[in-house]
């Protein structure tokens, strides 16, 4: 279940659903995945059980299982916030020492 | 920007960290291993650094300590692998669970000036993999994890 919900673009297409139900069609146009990349992340989540999906009419609508899905997004969400905090800062650092070593001639390897 | 941190599960031991930076990788190597420059990132905005101490050899220790609001966190380790500017092999114990240590690889890889940066984090079991990822925060995820046991339990 872990991994279902950890690959990048189930993440992105749980966080859609977020908003409510969707169809398969709006989630081809927001991530710009192809149909049955996305059919296939679907089947992925509903097969641990965070996203539903019901028939109206000739439209099948899907939604995130909110209960079940909340604890580990969060817990990946999170760890992924602390690294994208480091990294961030060790661009900072990056920058800095690009400079220092332009200012060495150019001379950086 | 290079862009944010991704993060996956690639198995049920493993946690893997990745991202790219705009700087060759002898620089991004530096940055990692030269300790008053680890004390200007690892803790990003979480607190700050209050140690670091990198002993660059085969066998040689590691250790960090962060100081944030209301707690410190101290990580360890010892370093198993090294090839300069490309690849580091280490062991990481955080030190409020010391029988979970961790092997770390680190992998830099350049291509036309950018250095792509991945992290493989490989545990002993699940239990202390999903203990590592509640070790650098603050609280409430510990109350996240044991929600999550809930549901993985209700799922059978």
């Amino acid at each position: 279940m872990f991994n279902a919900v950890a690959e990048p673009w189930r993440r992105q297409i749980l966080d859609l659903l977020r908003d409510g139900e969707r169809p398969v069609n709006d989630l081809v146009d927001l991530t710009g995945l192809t149909q049955p990349q996305v059919s296939k992340h679907l089947r992925v989540l509903r097969e641990v059980g965070v996203v539903d999906v019901r028939d109206v009419g000739r439209q099948r609508l899907y939604r995130i299982n909110g209960p079940a899905l909340k604890p580990i997004h969060d817990w990946v969400a999170d760890y992924e916030r602390m690294w994208s905090e480091r990294f961030d800062a060790l661009d900072v650092v990056l920058e800095d020492l690009k400079r220092e070593h332009e200012g060495d001639g150019g001379n950086g390897r | 920007m290079a862009g944010s941190a991704t993060v996956t599960l690639p198995a049920d031991e493993q946690i893997l960290i990745t991202r790219e930076f705009d700087a060759p990788k002898e620089l991004v190597y530096k940055a990692w291993t030269t300790p008053e420059l680890v004390k200007r990132w690892w803790s990003g905005e979480r607190g700050e650094v209050t140690l670091a101490e990198i002993d660059l050899r085969v066998g040689g220790a590691w250790r960090y300590v962060m100081v944030g609001e209301g707690f410190e966190v101290g990580f360890h380790g010892e370093y198993q692998e090294l090839v300069p500017n490309e690849r580091i092999v280490s062991t990481e114990v955080f030190e409020g669970m010391p029988d979970a240590a961790s092997v770390n690889t680190l992998t830099l890889t350049e291509a036309d000036g950018r250095t792509l940066l991945t992290i493989l984090v490989q545990h002993s079991s699940k239990e202390h993999r999903d203990g590592h990822v509640n070790s650098g925060m603050e609280g409430g995820l510990q109350e996240s994890l044991n929600a999550l046991e809930r549901v993985v339990r209700s799922l059978g």
